[in-house]
């Protein structure tokens, strides 16, 4: 019977492969900037756009704040599969448990879920997050670290320009922000992991989370806009590619669809 | 004596000239202490480390990243490098200078590790003041090209860390680079790229000068000395856009440092740490006829 979880079926045959001089695919791990902090009533996340592999910027604009529950959200730093994985997960499986129960999810709970998950990997899985939600408790914001440790603290940072988003926290964090200076912190903390780590980049997204509403904010400060094109562009003319060889075929006018039919009593057997 | 240094000895291990594999030399130079590794029968003995012996590490090298490109035209050349001085995932500088004027026909721009650049352009400069004073005239481009390459191989077996490209125009007013790798094996070329974003730039510069990748008897308009700046500009804004080791534009925003050498001895940099090589610099002690013809051009004071 199917049970979920990761299949370890090519363990013995890879670690096998390796001995004998094979190099395994690497994980694509990317250098991130995330941040989150909570204000009068809610909770403000932040992450940065770029995803690397190695030296080269492999997406420019993409997304590092996770749904978790419309009331949850989780931004995650470490390798990238991991991180969109852990997270799907847990959104799933707190989805069945709102349907079930017909209650608003808690933080805690997938806080809870997250650090149980990671544990049990024992770091393999190299998801490090920023969560924060809104519930019936109020604002909570926490870290999860790969071997599924965790902080609540009302600023939190994660990922290779965490060091850089600190300073600015613990330069001008206050208690009892306003959600505009709640969202400027973080602003400034994204920013300053963009500009100081080599490994974030690109822009600024933010997610704030209030009681009853969220609102997830894609490109809120664009701070590398590319600042220089060649004028007169690139063009080529028709011909620059020469042809060698051309066909030219018919599309097909008749599509027979095919059904496989499988009865039960054969795909049973053993 | 060692093998490997015998005339006619074929030596597979050695970096291959501006070839793909050169980086990984340096990789093993890091990891042997200096020493290169070499394979089959001469291979240096390895410990195993659990057999309980060790070996002591010594790193001299690091890589700060840089891209350097230089174009030459009919009569000019344009030698550009960006501003980063990058370490691992940190920016310690942003705006340092790759670049060196050697004397107003020839600019050397150097990527790879930062100290060794600095070192180097030492070097380079003493060599050429040296050859200034006893000569009375300054080193010719190809001159400058063998010195470099000397330089280079006089460290062969504990290299410089440097990726350079040398431009200029020579004693007939025609603009020429030429590429290096790090030990010294140079060629004379019309463009070239090194360091961090060379797999990203050179094939652009091959397509939009030489006319690589086109279909044969496709005809490649030659590019006038303001179309080779801004493809060279625009080389650096993608590149910086996928490269983090290398900037677009500088970090404020200003175009990468890039110097112009035109057929009448002129030479200009967008570089403001560079004051000293001011127009007034060149200007002195040449020929009137010069001076008035400098003039005349157009400056790029970014």
């Amino acid at each position: 019977m199917e049970r979920g979880g990761f299949s370890f079926d090519n363990c013995v045959r890879n670690a096998m492969l390796e001995s004998a001089g094979y190099q395994p695919p690497k994980a694509r791990k990317t250098g991130t900037t995330i941040c989150g902090v909570i204000f009068e009533g809610g909770v403000v996340l932040g992450a940065d756009t770029r995803a690397t592999s190695g030296n080269v910027v492999f997406e420019k604009n993409c997304e590092k704040i996770h749904y978790i529950a419309p009331n949850i959200y989780c931004c995650g730093a470490g390798t990238a599969a991991d991180t969109e994985n852990t997270t799907g997960l847990i959104a799933s499986q707190l989805e069945l448990h709102r349907l079930s129960t017909g209650r608003e999810s808690r933080v805690i709970t997938s806080l809870t879920m997250l650090k149980q998950m990671l544990f049990k990997y024992q770091g393999h899985v190299s998801a490090a997050l920023v969560l924060g939600g809104v519930d019936l408790k109020g604002p909570h914001l926490y870290t999860v670290y790969p071997h599924g440790s965790s902080d609540s603290l009302p600023y939190v940072t994660m990922g290779s320009g965490s060091l850089a988003a600190m300073a600015v926290f613990e330069a001008n964090y206050k208690d009892n922000l306003t959600e505009e200076e709640a969202k400027l912190l973080v602003k400034q903390a994204i920013s300053a992991g963009i500009f100081n780590d080599l490994g974030s980049g690109g822009n600024v997204n933010l997610c704030v989370i209030k009681k009853g509403k969220t609102e997830v904010i894609k490109g809120y400060a664009q701070e590398n806009p590319r600042k220089y094109r060649r004028p007169a562009g690139y063009s080529f003319p028709t011909g620059t590619t020469s042809v060698l060889e051309s066909k030219f075929q018919r599309p097909v006018s008749e599509i027979a669809v095919v059904t496989e039919v499988v009865s039960e009593s054969v795909s049973m057997e053993t | 004596m060692d093998p490997l240094l015998r005339p006619g000895h074929n030596a597979p291990h050695l970096p291959a000239a501006m070839g793909p594999g050169y980086a990984d030399v340096f990789d093993r130079l890091s990891r042997q202490g200096g020493r290169v590794e070499t394979t089959g029968t001469n291979a240096l003995p390895t410990f195993d480390a659990h057999a309980g012996a060790k070996q002591a590490s010594f790193q001299p090298y690091q890589n700060n990243g840089g891209s350097v490109v230089a174009v030459a035209g009919k009569d000019f050349c344009v030698v550009a490098s960006d501003t980063r001085f990058g370490l691992g995932f940190a920016v310690p500088t942003r705006m340092i200078s790759r670049n060196l004027v050697l004397n107003d026909k020839v600019v050397l721009a150097t990527a790879g590790m930062q100290a060794d650049t600095c070192t180097l352009h030492k070097v380079l400069r003493i060599r050429l003041d040296m050859y200034r004073q006893n000569h009375g005239k300054d080193m010719s481009l190809g001159a400058v090209s063998q010195l470099l390459s000397n330089t280079l191989y006089y460290k062969r077996f504990f290299p410089y860390y440097t990726f350079n490209v040398l431009g200029g125009v020579d004693e007939n007013g025609e603009g020429f680079c030429y590429g290096y790798d790090a030990i010294g094996s140079h060629e004379k070329v019309k463009v070239v790229c090194t360091g961090s974003s060379q797999s990203l730039i050179q094939p652009v510069l091959d397509n939009q000068v030489d006319g690589k990748q086109m279909y044969d008897g496709q005809p490649v308009a030659e590019l006038s000395l303001e179309q080779t700046v801004e493809l060279v500009k625009d080389c650096f804004s993608s590149a910086g856009e996928r490269d983090i080791y290398t900037v677009g534009l500088d970090g404020r925003g200003q175009p990468p440092l890039y110097v112009k050498i035109l057929k009448l001895a002129f030479v200009l940099t967008s570089h403001p740490l560079r004051s000293k090589y001011t127009r007034s610099h060149f200007i002195q002690g040449q020929s009137p006829a010069v001076r008035d013809s400098q003039t005349t051009t157009d400056t790029y004071f970014t």
